[in-house]
């Protein structure tokens, strides 16, 4: 997902000289043509993540569009003072893009797995998040910022994930995409955010879940929480999968969003073991073990 | 010392304690000792346009934000804010708090913990520059505040950058929160630290308005400048010299009225 972030964002540096992007000397192999192509709108921050969301904030103060580019925990907890005082209390256009989503560093240790970083990116009352589930939900919510300039959290898995949509979806923050549709009569369903949503559709091959719909919700934040529960009243039972832990995650937020003691939704949140926590593995292997297993339960 | 100069400054000292005895605010000590600097940043140096009140030419971030009572007198100076505003200070469901706020008219970015404004302000001397704009940007840091890391991530990507447009002013009054700062974290040699991470460096009287004139108006070229303003906290009122008590305390009735005499008498 992260070339197809590159590349778009090539697409738009090339029409507006107000794109900018930096990154944390970070982005090898990725972020090269960017910097080649546009000069003087790319800036290597070094190794200092606070400052470069410091200067991100800087810039988007004198009008710019600033996206900064690095893996999991760095442009998120290390900094994550900046974005709550600079970036979001000032509603900057800053766009910070995390390409480790979940365990697609999951070599590389703790250190590097993105767990908890919904659940820090959520507190923030401005910040959209953008969890897209593959090329096309990448590239809509992309074009969704690119349209919207606002402070924004863009988090891509390091690898393609399957598709799940032939084109490319019509977002709007809060509203859930269908993704497939079961035949059977039945009102349970997957509700997905990010690259977890080709798990849910391996699911429909076993007999519990069979009868299920799937659907993703690519944007979400604080401010559309509200608009959650006309959504998951309608359906008798939600999965909902998410690659985080729960305290703090996806399944939390759409559990919070319910106002209304009279719901008769049975909701159910699957979301990674805390026992991932200081394994090392491929994402393939991480997730068969702390997470496959949980859902099938 | 020019009238203007000379009215500001003893403007500034009075209401800032007018107002901490109001609001029974904190942080006199450190308002009193930036004082001058600001009369020279707003009065001489700043590109304030007199038609829209809240149009910069150039950027002014206080970083050390919660000197904001020394800034929201100086603003109301320079009319950005009424009188009412400024004599609301404290009340609840007002503009204005104890830390820098954006909401306040002049207030170009909200700060209040330390070590923000600085990358905050090389960010918007990166833009500035990149657009070839001729565009100054100033940012006052206390002595304490150069503690946080992003002070030194910041100097380092200024002067590779060359950011010749930045210019950052500490205000070395050399007491911090508890106590003393060589007591605390040591800074000196400050001016060679500065040097060292190639920033051009002036070491002043903070409250000499011509050095202060001077050092803001030096054009340093390719490297960013930083102005070390060798002041003392409480500055003014004898009994708020170089005594921490005033990072925390406001005066009650006997002292504002002591210390009004004092400027007064000045």
């Amino acid at each position: 997902m992260r070339k197809i972030f590159i590349e778009e964002l090539i697409k738009a540096a090339k029409k507006n000289k107000k794109i900018i992007l930096i990154v944390n000397d970070l982005g090898y192999n990725v972020v090269e043509k960017f910097a080649k192509m546009f000069p003087n709108q790319f800036f290597n921050a070094g190794v200092a993540e606070q400052n470069m969301m410091g200067i991100a904030a800087g810039m988007a103060l004198e009008g710019y569009h600033v996206f900064v580019y690095s893996i999991g925990n760095f442009p998120t907890f290390r900094c994550s003072e900046q974005i709550r005082n600079d970036v979001d209390y000032h509603n900057l256009p800053v766009t910070i893009v995390n390409v480790g989503a979940g365990l697609s560093y999951g070599n590389l240790g703790y250190s590097h797995h993105s767990l908890q970083d919904y659940g820090l990116m959520r507190l923030f009352p401005n910040m959209l998040i953008a969890s897209p589930g593959d090329e096309m939900e990448t590239k809509a919510c992309i074009k969704y910022i690119l349209k919207k300039p606002q402070p924004s959290y863009l988090r891509l898995s390091k690898s393609n994930t399957k598709p799940l949509h032939n084109k490319i979806p019509n977002l709007k923050p809060g509203k859930w995409l269908s993704i497939s549709k079961s035949n059977r009569i039945s009102k349970k369903i997957f509700l997905t955010t990010g690259n977890v949503a080709s798990i849910a559709k391996k699911f429909l091959t076993n007999k519990n879940f069979n009868n299920y719909s799937i659907y993703s919700l690519p944007l979400w934040g604080m401010k559309y929480k509200k608009d959650q529960f006309n959504q998951i009243k309608k359906w008798d039972k939600i999965v909902v999968l998410e690659d985080h832990l729960e305290d703090g995650g996806f399944g939390s937020w759409i559990k919070e969003s319910i106002n209304n003691n009279k719901i008769k939704t049975y909701i159910i949140s699957k979301s990674l073991s805390n026992k991932v926590i200081g394994k090392v593995g491929s994402e393939k292997y991480l997730l068969e073990n702390y997470y496959l297993k949980l859902i099938s339960k | 010392m020019n009238n203007l100069q000379k009215k500001t400054i003893k403007n500034l000292r009075t209401n800032i304690l007018k107002l901490s005895h109001k609001a029974k605010s904190s942080h006199v000590g450190g308002c009193l000792s930036i004082v001058e600097i600001l009369t020279v940043l707003f009065n001489n140096i700043l590109k304030i346009s007199a038609n829209r009140k809240t149009f910069f030419k150039d950027t002014f971030i206080l970083s050390k934000g919660h000197a904001c009572l020394a800034l929201y007198c100086m603003l109301y100076e320079k009319k950005f804010l009424s009188k009412k505003t400024l004599f609301d200070y404290g009340e609840n469901n007002t503009l204005l708090m104890s830390h820098a706020s954006h909401y306040v008219p002049g207030v170009k970015f909200s700060t209040g913990s330390l070590g923000h404004g600085l990358p905050v302000a090389v960010g918007s001397a990166l833009a500035a520059k990149k657009e070839k704009k001729k565009k100054n940007i100033y940012v006052l840091l206390s002595d304490g505040e150069l503690n946080e890391g992003t002070t030194w991530e910041s100097l380092l990507f200024a002067a590779h950058h060359k950011l010749d447009n930045l210019c950052v002013i500490i205000d070395y009054n050399k007491l911090q929160s508890l106590t003393f700062v060589s007591k605390t974290i040591k800074l000196e040699p400050i001016i060679d630290k500065m040097k060292s991470f190639n920033c051009f460096v002036k070491s002043i009287n903070g409250h000499n308005i011509n050095q202060l004139i001077n050092a803001f108006k030096f054009q340093s070229k390719n490297k960013p400048k930083v102005i070390i303003a060798n002041t003392i906290k409480g500055k003014g009122i004898s009994f708020m010299e170089n005594n921490i008590a005033w990072h925390y305390k406001s005066p009650n009735f006997l002292e504002l009225n002591k210390a009004l005499k004092e400027i007064e008498n000045a």
